[in-house]
């Protein structure tokens, strides 16, 4: 087949090979990733990168993984990945890959589901609402809100099944006890420990609107889980009086529901 | 083939997660680019398109009336896109 004349040859994000420094448990199904990338130029709190994976045969698979490590370390990324039943990518990274294998990644990529320390940003009080492993976006921008020295009013509001399915449980609260605007609320759906304080139902329109209070209806807004708690999260903002351009939404994996 | 979005929307995923093939493809970013349905006139970003994966290919369909706005396939030696279903795209200039 003749090449493509140069000139309408899109320009290509490049594939390039990233290094396995570290690897680390969050919870019983989710490790977070290290990777070294050389010439890594940073990206914003709230983008993915894609892998991909390639068999001997020539068959390869590409999962996009969002980032969860903020703008502020360089050359490298971490990934928290949750290891999917008959996911090809999440259980080879799971099972199989040790630190210093080397996969092939792309990216930065996405500029719709981003936050930036920006004065005008920062300056916004921030309301997220995470699934599961739809935290991870939300743990960039909050990871980047923090380096960032960022005081504004911020809230997550965190749906997880099981007390110990709970992503950065620790970091979180570390987060939030940092008195720096920051709080955290947790819903656990499915059990609870004995004592719990937090919610214990699936997130709601209630739940929202107790959550997003402190921040008023002027709040940017990121939704981050399984489609059916991104749907709810988002008509809930919309009937509590929330401009449709200050909620955004990414639709993640079949979990935290 | 409507039929399928009943039962299966918990595996719907949005234009976010196939953004880095349609960058591949497009050459830009595309999750901020607004496009208007050919089917029902929505305009909506690419990012809030429903994207479902698991069929050979990628399909992007309008988050208000679930009309195809864009299908992508890639083949071992090119990636064909249908943009049929999308009446506009609006790229602004890099």
């Amino acid at each position: 087949m003749a090449a493509s004349p140069p000139g309408l040859r899109p320009s290509p994000i490049a594939w390039r090979l990233a290094t396995i420094a570290a690897i680390r448990h969050e919870t019983p199904t989710v490790r977070s990733f290290t990777l070294t990338v050389p010439d890594w130029a940073g990206h914003r709190a709230g983008q993915h990168v894609d892998i991909r994976l390639t068999a001997p045969d020539g068959y390869s698979v590409e999962r996009s993984y969002s980032i969860a490590s903020e703008p502020e370390r360089a050359g490298e990324i971490d990934l928290t990945v949750e290891r999917i039943e008959d996911g090809e990518v999440s259980s080879f990274l799971h099972d199989v890959a040790i630190v210093g294998d080397r996969i092939e990644i792309r990216g930065p990529i996405g500029g719709y589901f981003v936050w930036d320390a920006t004065a005008a940003m920062a300056a916004e009080p921030l309301f997220l609402v995470a699934g599961g492993s739809g935290v991870v976006p939300l743990m960039a921008i909050l990871r980047h809100r923090a380096r960032a020295g960022s005081a504004n009013p911020a809230r997550l509001l965190f749906s997880s099944r099981h007390e110990e399915e709970i992503i950065y449980r620790a970091e979180l609260d570390r987060l939030a006890g940092a008195g720096d605007g920051l709080a955290v609320a947790h819903t656990l759906t499915r059990s609870r420990p004995p004592g719990w304080t937090g919610y214990d139902r699936r997130i709601d329109e209630r739940m929202i609107a107790e959550v997003l209070e402190p921040l008023g209806a002027r709040a940017r807004s990121f939704i981050c889980g399984p489609t059916a708690l991104v749907e709810v999260a988002a008509n809930a903002l919309v009937r509590l009086g929330l401009p449709d351009d200050r909620i955004r939404t990414e639709r993640f994996g079949p979990t935290g529901t | 083939m409507t039929d399928d979005l009943v039962g299966t929307e918990d595996h719907v995923l949005d234009g976010n997660a196939v953004a880095g093939v349609l960058a591949a493809t497009f050459g830009v970013d595309m999750t901020v680019v607004p496009g208007s349905c050919a089917h029902c006139g929505t305009v909506s970003v690419v990012a809030t398109l429903r994207a479902y994966t698991r069929g050979p290919g990628i399909t992007l369909r309008c988050p208000v009336c679930a009309g195809v706005v864009l299908r992508v396939v890639q083949t071992p030696t090119r990636t064909l896109v249908d943009s049929s279903g999308a009446a506009w795209l609006a790229f602004e200039p890099r």
